[in-house]
């Protein structure tokens, strides 16, 4: 199994960028964290034993081959959505939502996984269904009912943001896949009433509350409109160069909401300006773009997919994230991969870059 | 082919790649040039709101509704409180501030330390109540003196107030600061630390209903953290206000029949399970909670062997003695047993096998029916019924009354009782049932126990014949602009299934013991009203030697149930007086007056004509009046 090819092919370079964000990130939970007074391990010592956990799991994830997903990939879609539904009959409740599975020891989110495995399982599915003028009608069929289910299960929730991601990687994948131009057609017109529909019938208040604050922050300025003008107000002032580590003034007198785990980039963009701004985004962009050359590179069609999505799930969280604490999207609950503090994010992230430097390391055992 | 097919492919995903790279990078763009407007465009504007960004968010909080009796008389009410709050950014010196504030208000500096320590986790702009309930006095001195005090901010809010003093404490409950504990809570997910919930009674089970959604006030203060103006501002709701259904004039004299006893009342309209009067007595000041509450009354509360701070009629668990011999009266004719013609001879004790039971009076009853054995409580009657039916069946009829369960009246931790039964003995204990063990329950005493609402309950069942509706408390949640949110309509929930015959037997008995001679509860008798009653003693400890004086805490309980009006029932009641020693002599005055007050109210007895009426009416003569009454 352990091949001395398998380490002169090792991606040192995307490791090194995965490595170089995280380090960024524990630097500034510690400055976001500065003012919190902790009773226990302070945040930034928990993310660095996260990261611990972290790297095990890249180690384990990077010595199996990654065709064995391919196999296994329906199984794990099966048990995560079992674990699913089990949220939904036994989950544990908390701030209004039902989101985590109780198991003895360790409390998990199902919803996380299903991430990353609803890209194996389209791969997988992908892999042997392509056609090659584009997916018609009864192509889509299955494969939204494959997206549909968990997608419906983690919105019912309610976690908007996660069950967004989900539909989102599945449409990069499928469109990467290459669908019809009849259908995208007719998929965007159907897009107008299913979002009348949803408005009206399916979206909780807090939920329509968060969009029409998007659209107009001054409605609710002490509500949650409050927390996008906070965070407007702390990237804006952090100007060119920035204000200096730990010097942000609405980090440090606690402006921001949740800013140590979904308004990351704020903090950051205050202290370090548009200079770190900048610098951050191009080390993103690196990431996501050496992911597609993964992909490229990769010579089996499981493998492909596999990267592309994977890579579209990191993009994904990394332009919503952003987009919504400089106001370009609504505040959704979505971690920054990397920056963002908390466990159950940092692991996700980590081990899509150990499927990607899986999938980079055996290019060649084809 | 194939080769073919893989190379094209291969191509092809190669151009899939790189317009995939090309779109990313054109969102990454996207998200540059946002950067590049926020952070440069428009940088000034927002460095600038950020160093005047003193924006702070005040929290207002929102009055809780209040409780009203049935008549919309105010119960629990809200007033004006003010307080002294620190804002932690815009203080200098923390020492000099807390010591001088210590100083003006007259408190103990540690405990304003205290409470600034509490309030440390959260963001420095954020308010921390030093001390509340401050006097209009000081807020007056306090507000001349702002300046010299930077930081400080003061508070009006809504507090609590009892315009009628202690009454129906227990009932509403009192409101106090959220526990750590309850913060975790899923329950309070919304709330923050330094809110008031209610902790206990109507206030903690109905909180929901009773909070209201807070507001705020966004702020702007200058450089120094002083106040400009304010920017906006979301008005807190008002809770929802309920409307009870007791009678603050009910209840007012169920509480004042008690005198200083200890025990508890419950009034319940039979007709629609309202309840009308729900004390529980000795009472706490709830007014003392919502501030700092001073550690000499709490400690005399704790101390207090009456436990004042006790929801007696709610879970207050008692052997229900005597009264029970209804539900043991009503098995009997239930299962053929017994009828009314049935007799015992009452020796003033029964014998089962070494064991030897006394009957309350020792020289005995004679020859006894029913009606005599209700009337005069003869214990010798019911044993020898008891050990006819066995415990089970006793237990059967009790649960058909609900017995044995809370009754479901609104309002958290309600107690159950107890009703033992064959299987209940052998899995609690796992031990047989005696035969001798039936007949202390026949009687109400051994293992059985009710609450004082259980016991109204089943006393209006066998007033209304048969019909129970659920007990409650609340009649109607009304929004702050007066819609009714939630009505609450009597509920039926039994239709008991036993003969008309044995009711009219029992509730026969029942009027004998009020108004026959040698009726055990004449004390409760009215003369404009016919009333139907049971008493009952209950033993706290089993060993009486002779008359020496007990200890209070075990002296008997004192039991008292009645209905009326005999023929067309309209209230139930029941009264326990702990320790009260006799049923009879304790209990029954208690229901009787509570009774009088209700038919007083209804204007079918007359209130006795205060001295002051009398003087001030011309022609209001009342010998004329008495001679009127008469004819009526």
């Amino acid at each position: 199994m352990i091949d001395r090819r398998l380490f002169t092919n090792f991606d040192w370079v995307f490791f090194g960028l995965a490595l170089l964000l995280v380090a960024i990130g524990i630097m500034n939970i510690y400055s976001a964290s500065a003012s919190y007074r902790i009773t226990g391990l302070p945040f930034h010592l928990k993310q660095l034993s996260w990261l611990g956990a972290g790297l095990l799991l890249m180690v384990a994830v990077c010595s199996i081959d990654y065709h064995i997903f391919e196999d296994l990939s329906y199984w794990f879609y099966g048990a995560v959505l079992l674990m699913l539904l089990l949220v939904m009959v036994v989950g544990r409740t908390s701030m209004g939502a039902t989101r985590w599975l109780h198991l003895g020891f360790v409390n998990i989110q199902p919803s996380e996984p299903m991430k990353i495995v609803i890209v194996m399982t389209l791969a997988r599915y992908f892999s042997r269904f392509g056609s090659q003028d584009g997916l018609g009608f009864r192509d889509m069929g299955y494969p939204l009912l494959l997206v549909g289910i968990p997608a419906l299960l983690i919105m019912k929730q309610p976690d908007l943001g996660t069950a967004i991601l989900v539909l989102l990687v599945a449409g990069t994948v499928m469109l990467f896949v290459g669908i019809r131009w009849s259908v995208i057609a007719t998929g965007l017109l159907a897009f107008i009433p299913a979002v009348y529909l949803g408005w009206h019938y399916y979206l909780r208040d807090y939920q329509k509350n968060r969009i029409l604050n998007f659209l107009n922050p001054e409605r609710d300025p002490l509500g949650s409109g409050y927390h996008l003008i906070q965070s407007k107000i702390a990237v804006g002032s952090g100007g060119i160069i920035g204000k200096g580590y730990l010097k942000g003034t609405q980090t440090q007198l606690r402006f921001l909401p949740e800013q140590h785990t979904d308004f990351a980039f704020s903090v950051f963009a205050e202290e370090w300006g548009l200079v770190g701004s900048l610098v951050l985004l191009v080390i993103y962009l690196l990431l996501v773009l050496w992911g597609l050359h993964i992909a490229g590179r990769c010579n089996d069609r499981f493998g492909r997919l596999l990267a592309v999505g994977v890579t579209a799930m990191l993009c994904w969280h990394i332009v919503i994230n952003i987009g919504m604490v400089i106001g370009l999207f609504p505040v959704v609950g979505v971690p920054l991969p990397f920056l963002s503090y908390g466990g159950t994010s940092l692991i996700t992230s980590m081990t899509a870059v150990a499927i990607l430097l899986n999938i980079s390391m055996r290019r060649f055992m084809f | 082919m194939i080769q073919q097919r893989y190379v094209r492919d291969n191509k092809d995903q190669g151009q899939r790649i790189l317009l995939a790279s090309l779109i990313a990078g054109a969102i990454f763009f996207v998200l540059l040039t946002r950067l590049w407007y926020l952070q440069i465009v428009d940088s000034e504007r927002l460095v600038e709101l950020s160093e005047i960004n003193r924006l702070r968010f005040v929290p207002v909080a929102a009055s809780r509704g209040a409780i009203l009796d049935r008549n919309g008389r105010i119960l629990v009410g809200n007033t004006p409180s003010f307080s002294v709050a620190v804002v932690p950014q815009e203080v200098k010196d923390k020492d000099a501030l807390l010591a001088s504030l210590a100083g003006y208000l007259g408190l103990d500096l540690a405990e304003l330390r205290q409470r600034w320590d509490k309030g440390k986790g959260r963001a420095k702009y954020y308010p921390i109540v030093i001390a509340s309930g401050i006097s209009r006095d000081q807020l007056e001195f306090l507000e001349e003196n702002q300046l010299r005090l930077p930081g400080i901010d003061l508070e009006v809010k809504p507090v609590r107030e009892y315009p009628n003093g202690t009454l129906a404490a227990h009932l509403l409950g009192y409101i106090g600061e959220i526990s750590e504990q309850e913060l975790d809570a899923e329950q309070f997910s919304e709330y923050n630390s330094g809110d008031y919930v209610g902790k206990s009674g109507l206030e903690r089970s109905w909180e929901r209903f009773l909070h209201g959604v807070d507001g705020g006030r966004q702020i702007e203060v200058d450089a120094r953290g002083r106040y400009l103006r304010t920017l906006r501002e979301t008005r807190p709701t008002v809770g929802n206000s309920m409307v009870l259904t007791i009678d603050i004039d009910l209840q007012k004299a169920a509480e004042n029949a008690f005198g200083d006893r200890a025990g508890a009342a419950v009034l319940m309209d039979v007709n629609s399970g309202e309840i009308l009067a729900f004390a529980s007595n000795p009472a706490f000041d709830p007014a003392l909670f919502a501030g700092r509450l001073d550690p000499e009354v709490w400690k005399s509360y704790l101390e207090d062997k009456r436990h004042p701070l006790e929801n007696k009629a709610l879970k207050g668990q008692y052997p229900p003695g005597s009264t029970f011999k209804i539900i043991t009266a009503l098995a009997g004719l239930e299962h053929g047993l017994i009828d009314e013609k049935t007799t015992v001879v009452c020796r003033g004790s029964y014998e089962v096998g070494k064991d030897k039971f006394n009957c309350w009076d020792k020289k005995g009853h004679g020859v006894v029916d029913l009606k005599r054995a209700l009337r005069e409580s003869c214990d010798v009657y019911f044993y020898q019924l008891g050990e006819r039916l066995g415990v089970d069946r006793i237990a059967e009829m009790a649960s058909r009354f609900g017995l044995g369960e809370a009754t479901g009246v609104g309002l958290e931790n309600e107690k159950g009782g107890l009703v033992p039964t064959t299987a209940w003995k052998e899995k609690k204990y796992g031990k047989k049932w005696f035969r001798g063990e039936t007949l202390p329950v026949s009687i109400g005493q051994g293992y059985t126990l009710m609450t004082p609402i259980q016991l109204t309950a089943m006393t209006a069942a066998l007033a209304t014949e048969g019909t129970m509706y659920r007990p409650h408390l609340v009649k109607q949640v009304v929004d702050p602009d007066g819609k009714v949110l939630k009505e609450f309509k009597p509920e039926m929930i039994r239709r008991l299934d036993i003969k008309p015959a044995s009711y009219r037997l029992v509730k026969e008995g029942l009027l004998a013991v009020v108004n026959e001679p040698r009726g055990t509860g004449a004390a409760a008798r009215l003369y404009e009203v016919k009333v139907a009653g049971k008493t009952g003693t209950s033993q706290v400890v089993k060993m009486r030697d002779g008359k020496k004086e007990l200890a209070y805490q075990y002296r008997d309980h004192a039991l008292f149930v009645a209905f009326a009006p005999f023929d067309k029932p309209e209230v139930a009641v029941s009264v326990v007086i702990e320790h009260g020693e006799h049923g009879g002599a304790a209990a029954a005055p208690v229901a009787g007056a509570i009774l009088r007050s209700y038919f007083e109210k209804k204007g079918v007895i007359r209130k006795p004509v205060p001295r002051s009426a009398k003087e001030e009416g011309e022609d209001a003569s009342p010998e004329r009046e008495r001679q009127e009454e008469k004819q009526q």
